[in-house]
C-alpha cells in the first residue's frame, strides 16, 4: 500500500518540520488529556479505595455502577456532556462549550471510573495484606486509605495509565463538547478525523502515528518508573 | 504515657502506664464454623513477667492472641483493661509470625507507624533514630523494607511496635522462620522490652526460648489454659498430664471434652 | 495536613482548568456549518482574511446540516451556515433565525467506479441515473444523517419515484457519517454516492471514483447564511454576528469566495444578491 508509506512520511515531515499548527494541536491534546487524569485520579483514587476498604449501604450498587460506566461510550459521554454545557442546557450560563475546558470535564466522566474500578480491586488486594497490621495499629478510616493509596501507588500507575490512553485515543467526546475548532479545541483525534473526512488518509495516519508515539513515550517513562519500583520491591 | 521517652535515647524506659493494668478476661470465647476454638478463658494478665503461651497447634494460642489484642471480636466473654472495656490507643502492640511491612523504606515504614500513634511530626525524626538504633537497623535505614533479610524484617516489625510505647506487646512465634543469630536479636529486645516495663505475651514452640525469655508459661490444649507455671517448674514438673505429654513430645489427641459438651 | 495539601493541589487544578477555559479574547463569534465548506478547505482561506480585516475570530463547529440547525436552536452559535433551504427558511419561521441570505453555490455530482457497472455515465438526469443505479441493484452510499447532502438525495430519490429505504442495506448503504466519510466508503465498496462538487473537488482519496453525472439543474447547492436570533437566543454576539454576514455577502467576501481554487477548478460561486 502507498498510503502506508506515504503516511510514515507524513508524520516524519510534521515531526521533522516542528510544523507550528501541528504542534500547537499536540500541546492542546496532552493538556486536555493529562488535566483530565490528574482530574479523575483525584476522583478515582479515593473513590476506589473507598469501595476497596468500606462498607457502607449502597457499596455494591456503586461498585456495579462504576464497573459499568467503564464502557461508557465516548459518544454518550459527549452528548451528555453538551446537553448539560449547551446554551440551552442547565451548565449554559458557564460558557464552556466548545472550550477546551469542556473537553477536559468529557474525558474526565470517560476516565474517572476506569481509575476507579481499577484503584478498588488493586487497593481491595493491598488491604487484605494490610488489614490485621492496621487494625493492630489502630489506624484511622482516612489514614487506612491514605495509607493503602501511597503504597499501591506504583500498581495505580497501571491504572492512570489506562485511563490515560482511553482518554488520548477517544475522538467521540471531544468532537461533540469540543467542536474541533481550529486554534481551538483541535486535538490529535478530532485532526485525524477532520483528515479522513478530507480523503487525507496519509496525513490522517501520519498523524496517528504521531498520536502512538507520544503514547508509547508516555508509557514507557511510566512503566520505567514502575520497573524501578518493583526493584526496590515498593511495587 | 511519656510521650518524648524514646526520643531521649534507647536506655529510657519505654513505657509505663499503670492505668492499664490488670487485665482480667472472663469466659472468653470464640467459635467459628460451629466449631468451639476458645472456650471460656479465665486469667489475669500482670504487668512485669513475660509469659510464653504454649501448647500444641490447633490448641487456640493465636486466636487467644488476636482476642486479646482486640483484632478479633469474642463470642462470649468479657475482656477488662485496667476497669475500661477496651484498651486505650497504643496500650497493645503485636508482631506476627510472618512480619507485614509497608512497600516504604525502613526509616519510612517506622515514620508511618509514629503517625499512626499520633507522634508531632518535628518530634518524628528523632525517635525514628530512637528506633532505628534500637533495633540495630541504622545503616538500612534508607533501603526498601520488604529487601531486608527476614531477621532484620522482624527486628523492624518489633521495633516499629515498641514504637507505639506499650503497654503490652503480643508476639506470636516472632522466630519461628529465624536462624540462631537472628534468634537472638529478637529475644535481646523482648529482655529490653521488659526492662523497661513493658509486659511481652509470645507464643512459641521453643523449648530453649521460653527458658531463655519467659518468667511463666501458660500452657493451652484444645481451647483451655490447662496451665500457668513459672517456666523452671513447668518444664521440671508439670502439673498436668497434657502438658507432661507436650513436653516429652507425645503426641496429643484433641481432648473432645470442650466440643462434645455442646 | 494531608487533606490541606490535597485540597491545595485540587484548587490548582481546578483554577488551571478554568483559567484554560476563560480566555481573555472574547472577540470570537461561533459559527455552526455544514461540513463542505470546511472540507473543501474554504474556511482556511476565507477566515483569517475576514479576522485580519476586523480583528473577530471565527470558530468553526463543522457538523452535519442538521445537527448545525440543531446545535443552533439550542443557541450554540451565532451564525448558521449550511444548505438545506426549506430547513433554512424553517429556522427563520420559527424565529430562530434573523434572516437568511444566499451567499454561495455550487453543484452536487453523482461520484462512482470509473469502471461504471450500472452504466449511468452520460446520463443528463440525476432521476434518470439513480432509477438506472437502483435497476442494476449497483450499491449506493447514502449519508443517512439528516444533512443537506442527505435531503438532497432523497429529494432526488422521491423525484425519481423510488423509495430506496427498501433496500437499505442490501445495494442501498446508508453510512450514517460525514461527506468524507461517506466517500471513503463509496470508494473502499465501489459505490456510487452524491456529493457536493466542492468536497468532490477537494477529497484526496478518490480512489479511481470519478464524476458520472453532474450538469442537471436539479444537482444545484444553495449555501445560506443566517444569524441567529438574540430575541430567542440572548447570549449570542449579535452584532459580530452580523458584522460577519456583511462582509461574508460583500463584494470583498463574495470575491474571497470566487477566488478560491483547488487544483485549478472553482469551488464555491457567490451569488449574495446585492
Amino acid at each position: 500500500m502507498q498510503d502506508f508509506s506515504a503516511a510514515f512520511i507524513a508524520a516524519f515531515t510534521l515531526i521533522a518540520t516542528a510544523d507550528p499548527d501541528f504542534l500547537e494541536i499536540i500541546g492542546l491534546s496532552l493538556r486536555v488529556t493529562l488535566t483530565a487524569v490528574l482530574i479523575a485520579c483525584l476522583i478515582g483514587l479515593p473513590l476506589g479505595a473507598a469501595l476497596a476498604v468500606f462498607r457502607f449501604p449502597g457499596r455494591l450498587a456503586l461498585t456495579i455502577l462504576v464497573n459499568a460506566l467503564m464502557g461508557l461510550p465516548p459518544v454518550v459521554v459527549g452528548l451528555t456532556v453538551y446537553m448539560l454545557l449547551s446554551r440551552a442546557g442547565p451548565l449554559g450560563v458557564l460558557e464552556l462549550l466548545y472550550t477546551p475546558t469542556a473537553m477536559i470535564i468529557a474525558q474526565t466522566i470517560l476516565v474517572a471510573p476506569i481509575i476507579a474500578a481499577l484503584t478498588r480491586q488493586v487497593v481491595a488486594d493491598l488491604n487484605a495484606e494490610y488489614d490485621e497490621l492496621l487494625r493492630a495499629m489502630g489506624s484511622s478510616r482516612a489514614g487506612r486509605v491514605a495509607t493503602l493509596i501511597w503504597d499501591a501507588r506504583y500498581s495505580l500507575l497501571t491504572a492512570a495509565l489506562a485511563g490515560l490512553g482511553r482518554a488520548f485515543a477517544e475522538v467521540g467526546a471531544v468532537l461533540i463538547v469540543g467542536g474541533n475548532i481550529n486554534h481551538v479545541t483541535r486535538v490529535m483525534t478530532t485532526a485525524i478525523a477532520l483528515e479522513t473526512a478530507r480523503g487525507e488518509l496519509a496525513l490522517a495516519l501520519g498523524l496517528g502515528l504521531v498520536l502512538i508515539l507520544i503514547a508509547i513515550l508516555i508509557n514507557s517513562a511510566l512503566m520505567g518508573l514502575r520497573a524501578s519500583a518493583e526493584r526496590m520491591a515498593y511495587a | 504515657m511519656p510521650e518524648a521517652a524514646l526520643a531521649l535515647a534507647p536506655s529510657v524506659a519505654l513505657t509505663g502506664d499503670d492505668r492499664f493494668w490488670p487485665v482480667e478476661i472472663n469466659g472468653l470465647t470464640y467459635a467459628a464454623g460451629g466449631k468451639v476454638l476458645v472456650d471460656g478463658l479465665n486469667f489475669r494478665i500482670v504487668q512485669g513477667p513475660v509469659t510464653a503461651i504454649m501448647g500444641p497447634n490447633g490448641a487456640g494460642k493465636s486466636i487467644t492472641l488476636r482476642l486479646i489484642a482486640g483484632l478479633i471480636a469474642p463470642s462470649a466473654g468479657t475482656m477488662s483493661y485496667g476497669g475500661a472495656s477496651m484498651p486505650g490507643a497504643n496500650q497493645i502492640a503485636v508482631v506476627f509470625q510472618r512480619p507485614v511491612l509497608l512497600r516504604r523504606s525502613v526509616a519510612a515504614n517506622l515514620d508511618h507507624a509514629l503517625k499512626t500513634y499520633g507522634v508531632d511530626r518535628d518530634q518524628r525524626r528523632d525517635r525514628v533514630k530512637a528506633l532505628l538504633a534500637l533495633g540495630q537497623l541504622e545503616d538500612l535505614a534508607r533501603q526498601p523494607a520488604r529487601v531486608l533479610s527476614g531477621g532484620e524484617q522482624q527486628r523492624l516489625a518489633l521495633v516499629r511496635a515498641l514504637a507505639a510505647e506499650p503497654c503490652l506487646l503480643l508476639l506470636d512465634e516472632p522466630t519461628a522462620s529465624l536462624d540462631p543469630q537472628a534468634t537472638a536479636a529478637i529475644e535481646g529486645l523482648i529482655a529490653r522490652a521488659k526492662a523497661d516495663g513493658i509486659k511481652v505475651m509470645l507464643i512459641t514452640h521453643d523449648r530453649g526460648q521460653a527458658q531463655r525469655v519467659a518468667d511463666d508459661v501458660l500452657f493451652m490444649h484444645a481451647g483451655r489454659i490447662v496451665e500457668q507455671t513459672p517456666t523452671d517448674r513447668f518444664f521440671d514438673r508439670p502439673q498436668s498430664p497434657e502438658a507432661a505429654a507436650y513436653n516429652d513430645g507425645r503426641l496429643l489427641l484433641p481432648s473432645n471434652a470442650s466440643n462434645s459438651g455442646s | 495536613m494531608a487533606l490541606s495539601r490535597t485540597a491545595l493541589a485540587g484548587f490548582i487544578v481546578f483554577a488551571v482548568v478554568f483559567a484554560a477555559g476563560v480566555r481573555a479574547d472574547d472577540d470570537f463569534i461561533i459559527v455552526q456549518s455544514t461540513t463542505s465548506t470546511q472540507n473543501s478547505g474554504l474556511y482556511d482561506i476565507l477566515l483569517p482574511q475576514f479576522t485580519d480585516k476586523t480583528g473577530i475570530e471565527v470558530r468553526v463547529v463543522a457538523v452535519g446540516t442538521g445537527q448545525a440547525i440543531k446545535n443552533a436552536k439550542n443557541c450554540d452559535g451565532d451564525v448558521l451556515l449550511v444548505h438545506a433551504r426549506a430547513a433554512e427558511e424553517a429556522f427563520v419561521t420559527e424565529g430562530y433565525g434573523v434572516a437568511r441570505y444566499d451567499v454561495m453555490y455550487n453543484d452536487f455530482v453523482i461520484v462512482g467506479p470509473a469502471a461504471d457497472p450500472a452504466g449511468v455515465k452520460g446520463e443528463a438526469t440525476a432521476a434518470t441515473a439513480l432509477r438506472t443505479i437502483a435497476d442494476a441493484g449497483a450499491p449506493f452510499a447514502s449519508r443517512g444523517d439528516d444533512s443537506g447532502t442527505h435531503k438532497k438525495e432523497l429529494a432526488l430519490w422521491t423525484g425519481a419515484g423510488i423509495d430506496p429505504s427498501g433496500a437499505s442495506g442490501t445495494w442501498y448503504r446508508e453510512t450514517g457519517s460525514g461527506m468524507g466519510a461517506t466517500l471513503n466508503v463509496a470508494v473502499g465498496m465501489e459505490a456510487y454516492t452524491m456529493t457536493d462538487r466542492a468536497t468532490w473537488i477537494a477529497f484526496g482519496n478518490k480512489g479511481d471514483h470519478e464524476i458520472v453525472v453532474e450538469g442537471d439543474p436539479a444537482l444545484f447547492n444553495q449555501y445560506g447564511v443566517i444569524a441567529v436570533n438574540p430575541e430567542k437566543c440572548p447570549t449570542v454576539k449579535a452584532a459580530l454576528a452580523q458584522t460577519f454576514l456583511d462582509w461574508l455577502l460583500s463584494r470583498d467576501g463574495q470575491d474571497a469566495i470566487a477566488a478560491y481554487r483547488r487544483d485549478g477548478e472553482q469551488l464555491f460561486y457567490p451569488n449574495a444578491a446585492d
